[in-house]
């Protein structure tokens, strides 16, 4: 049987379609999933995310463990609280899972991961944590909530007392904090401002019923896929995996290369990846006319070569089509896709498609 | 539980089968269907004066999730499509089996008609989704 996230209950009484996720018996809509991805760009939604993992990393050298495990580095994070997006590789430079690290204090990192690579994900740290003084406990007490949209933050700050809310307000981007009883964090995967908000199990449900109160729509993973594509964000699994490698997927700007002296997984097979003039570009694509993109369509180039869409659908927000793809580097602006048999053009456009409710691609 | 008129005829495929009673039949997709596919956002329909065969995928829906195939419920020829899903893909959510109809064929042989489920018929097949 599916896990339950601590919210179950509440996903059933909003009506929610359930379906297995990761491994977990998750919400993709509550009814309509075009109006619950509208809803969080025009005023303020939510979503359960307590199936991703949270891992409290704690000891003396815990920070020299991460400046290992992590192609990007945490030594760049000297505020308490602030985040940091990276990803995690093998020795090839293929990426085993893409996270997001805040810096709590010296002694004391969280990490969140995604939810269908937990296994995977804690056996490799586990193996690689071996010499280094650390502990990684993983946190199944807390659940995790995304109040996301333009109204989200105002009106999760409207449920605090006066003083955690303005602790609340004046978080900066990415970053997260303890606030009273909960760890609220200005991050998101939706291209929208609002909060992450962990929050123990007990207290998960009431969270969710006061923010309901406070206008804040239920909304489900469906809207999610299509709210992080518009605003081009990865996902793994799709977009990227064990035999892709940052630089194939868009992410060359999560590598720290300086300074050069710190030898984190990976580093050496990016660096031969890296003089390659033949590695595959990461691009958006909008389609033309009619129809809708899906992963693993091929794309097909001017000069005859091929590549393939990771991740494609219909947005809501531009109503046409959008995808990422993966092309070989003689990509122009203009391109195919092949559709049941049939070539569609389609236009090549930087990412994101849209933030902050905003389009950001000339129609 | 979705809707089921009595005087459609159905297929396990979920499409839905109107008898216009001249020798055509209105072919759309159940709201069982819809509701499990969820917002549609693009409907291609067939070409009008196509032959297609009992069983030929000949249209596809697509929601934000999926691409689904719609089978010819019986043979004969593409009469007329639904043009106002074009642009409006979302009256196959709102009136699946009014506004919400996909296109129009000429049966090769009523006959075809008597193969195809009734209603009891087919809520037996969505009962044991």
């Amino acid at each position: 049987m599916s896990q339950r996230t601590a919210l179950h209950e509440q996903h059933l009484q909003a009506g929610a379609k359930m379906v297995d996720f990761a491994g977990w018996d998750m919400p993709i809509h509550y009814g309509s999933q075009i109006e619950e991805h509208h809803q969080v760009r025009q005023d303020a939604g939510m979503f359960d995310v307590s199936h991703m993992v949270i891992l409290d990393l704690q000891g003396p050298q815990t920070r020299d463990f991460l400046r290992k495990l992590l192609a990007n580095d945490v030594a760049r994070l000297k505020e308490s609280g602030k985040a940091l997006y990276s990803c995690m590789l093998n020795h090839q430079g293929g990426i085993i899972d893409d996270l997001i690290v805040y810096y709590l204090n010296d002694t004391h990192y969280r990490i969140v991961v995604n939810a269908g690579t937990r296994d995977k994900d804690i056996a490799w740290m586990q193996e690689q944590i071996k010499g280094f003084d650390t502990e990684l406990n993983e946190r199944t007490d807390l659940s995790m909530i995304a109040v996301q949209g333009p109204k989200a933050r105002e009106k999760m700050a409207g449920l605090l007392s006066d003083s955690e809310a303005s602790e609340a307000l004046e978080l900066g981007v990415f970053f997260g904090k303890q606030i009273g009883t909960l760890f609220i964090a200005r991050t998101g995967y939706t291209g929208e401002d609002g909060f992450e908000i962990m929050v123990s199990n007990e207290e998960a449900p009431g969270l969710w019923q006061k923010l309901i109160d406070a206008g804040v729509a239920p909304t489900g993973l469906g809207a999610r896929d299509t709210l992080r594509l518009e605003a081009g964000m990865n996902l793994y699994g799709s977009d990227m995996d064990e035999t892709i490698s940052p630089l194939e997927a868009g992410l060359n700007w999560t590598i720290a290369w300086e300074p050069e002296d710190r030898d984190f997984i990976g580093r050496n097979a990016l660096d031969v990846q890296r003089g390659r003039d033949d590695l595959r570009r990461f691009v958006g694509l909008v389609l033309e006319g009619r129809g809708v993109l899906r992963g693993h369509q091929k794309v097909i180039l001017p000069d005859g070569s091929e590549g393939e869409i990771t991740s494609g659908s219909f947005s809501p927000t531009l109503n046409q089509a959008i995808a990422m793809a993966r092309v070989p580097a003689s990509i122009g602006d203009r391109v195919e896709v092949e559709i049941r048999g049939k070539h569609l053009p389609a236009r090549r456009v930087k990412m994101p498609f849209v933030r902050n409710g905003k389009s950001l691609i000339d129609k | 539980m979705s809707n089921i008129p009595s005087d459609l005829r159905y297929t396990d495929s979920h499409e839905w089968i109107r008898d216009n009673g001249d020798g055509t039949v209105t072919i759309g997709i159940t709201d069982h269907a819809q509701e499990q596919l969820g917002d549609l956002v693009f409907v291609e329909t067939p070409e009008i004066g196509n032959t297609v065969e009992s069983g030929d995928a000949c249209a596809v829906v697509e929601s934000v999730k999926a691409a689904s195939d719609i089978y010819a419920p019986v043979s004969g020829e593409i009469i007329e499509t639904n043009a106002e899903l074009t642009d409006s893909p979302e009256l196959v959510n709102s009136d699946a089996f009014g506004e919400g109809w996909i296109f129009q064929i000429r049966m090769e042989d009523e006959d075809n008609l008597t193969q195809l489920l009734d209603a009891e018929a087919y809520e037996a097949v969505v009962a044991e989704e």
